[in-house]
């Protein structure tokens, strides 16, 4: 992995209350970007919103995110979608677009713009409309453009959901790209074979709080708690 | 019966030979409704797009007015730029009062509700859809409006269409600022209810028939072009 500035994330008692329901309740996590995480989980677990928080898109009712050194700044991270939103117009204009915001020249953006399009394996159809595109294309497209804003930072919400095989593979593939580039993972997963093949740690989630935190190839051979025996013995939904 | 045959018929004759009259009378129609149309959506849709992705106090309120507007009554406009166009009134000194500016500004401002009530509902179901991406490239609320706009170009565009169609359907305000002067100020709508009044029904029912046309046309080319947008862009 390329060298790139440290940071470190530090979240204490984070509650995030949605309806009259704890999304998430009492999660404290430290990370520091060398490890590539996987938050696991059921269904409603509360990997989505702990994302969320993280990346400062949702405000916590309690506790508090903190980020310092080099991943900061919003412009230090990206996210990726569980569904990703493209704009109506060509997967090019895409990338371009989050990089015109983030204040880049026009000519540089362009370049950069192909250059990461390149490296998702969408070069020869940078210029068709993005939202036409299958949904393997359209999450490549999305990595893309979170990429091109080299950030220190990439969340993923379930990059491979929804995905057949060959399209999964693919963003695995980019996904490692960007982790040599240097640019720390943190990403939801209920898959078991993405999370075994691409997370070096999981931070188990069951009803919004972190049940626990282990090594990846520990926690497939014998996880702690009850709760992530039954999800991976698929007892769990 | 037969009245209504020959009518019928003559009014035929009239847009088969493309009647100068009539003529005169749709392309003036046409000029004051599409630039009323063009000066609506200038104004409603950065309008309706604000108020869809806005935080702002009284922005409910904001709402409510701007459905509200929907119901205005066209002869209250009309007697509103009346009274502020009239020879006295403060807009007096640029003496456009009868002529076909003070047409276009009556249906100007009879369709801004209309495009903004619409383009405001628009963009803030896509909001609802983009806000969090938006966010998270680090789009403020001001930079998402013009980027929605122009991502939702051709949904907006059928209520551009729409727009064009009230203004050019509107009769009440266009009487009473425009006075439905010959070759000056009488379009299609006002034509038709002089001539009907006069019993000239074969002018009155050719120029029904356009307006219809008009209409139809109108709403073919907005159908057309939100199949045509869904299929390209998705």
């Amino acid at each position: 992995m390329a060298s790139r500035a440290p940071f470190s994330l530090e979240a204490r008692g984070l509650r995030v209350v949605l309806g009259s329901h704890p999304a998430i309740d009492g999660v404290d996590l430290a990370w520091n970007g060398e490890s590539r995480m996987a938050v696991l989980g059921p269904n409603g677990a509360g990997k989505t919103v702990l994302l969320r928080t993280l990346h400062g898109l949702l405000a916590p009712d309690d506790g508090r995110v903190l980020w310092s050194g080099a991943a900061a700044l919003p412009g230090d991270q990206a996210m990726v979608f569980q569904r990703p939103v493209l704009l109506r117009r060509s997967a090019l204009a895409n990338v371009e677009y989050a990089l015109a915001v983030r204040g880049m020249a026009r000519a540089q953006r362009r370049e950069r713009a192909r250059e990461a399009l390149a490296a998702v394996g969408l070069a020869s159809v940078a210029d068709r409309a993005a939202r036409v595109m299958s949904g393997g294309e359209q999450q490549r497209v999305a990595i893309a453009r979170a990429w091109a804003l080299r950030p220190r930072v990439l969340f993923l919400d379930e990059p491979t959901a929804s995905l057949d095989p060959n399209a999964a593979a693919d963003v695995e593939r980019v996904m490692g790209e960007i982790r040599g580039a240097g640019t720390a993972l943190l990403f939801t997963t209920h898959h078991l074979g993405f999370a075994r093949r691409m997370a070096d740690e999981i931070v188990f989630l069951h009803g919004g709080r972190i049940t626990e935190r282990t090594p990846a190839d520990r926690f497939f051979a014998a996880p702690r708690s009850r709760e992530a025996e039954d999800f991976l013995r698929g007892e769990l939904p | 019966m037969n009245d209504l045959a020959e009518s019928a018929r003559l009014a035929l004759h009239l847009v088969a030979t493309a009647d100068a009259e009539l003529r005169g009378i749709v392309w003036l129609s046409l000029r004051v409704s599409l630039a009323s149309a063009l000066i609506a959506c200038a104004v409603a849709l950065p309008v309706g797009a604000l108020v869809a992705v806005g935080k702002f106090h009284g922005r409910r309120a904001a709402v409510v007015l701007m459905n509200a507007l929907l119901g205005l009554p066209s002869v209250v406009v009309g007697l509103l730029f009346y009274i502020l166009l009239s020879r006295a009134g403060p807009l007096g000194r640029f003496g456009i009062l009868f002529t076909p500016q003070a047409i276009v500004i009556a249906q100007a401002f009879l369709v801004m509700p209309l495009v903004a009530a619409l383009s405001r509902q628009f963009v803030e179901d896509a909001w609802v859809e983009y806000r969090e991406q938006l966010r998270s490239l680090g789009v403020s609320r001001l930079r998402a409006v013009p980027t929605l706009l122009w991502d939702l170009r051709l949904s907006l565009s059928t209520v551009a269409l729409a727009g064009l169609g009230r203004a050019a359907s509107e009769v009440g305000a266009v009487m009473i600022v425009g006075g439905n002067i010959d070759g000056v100020t009488r379009v299609m709508t006002t034509a038709i209810a002089l001539e009907t009044e006069k019993g000239d029904l074969p002018l009155a029912l050719a120029l029904g028939a356009i307006l219809l046309a008009i209409v139809l046309a109108l709403n073919g080319a907005a159908y057309a072009l939100r199949e045509w947008s869904a299929r390209r862009h998705g």
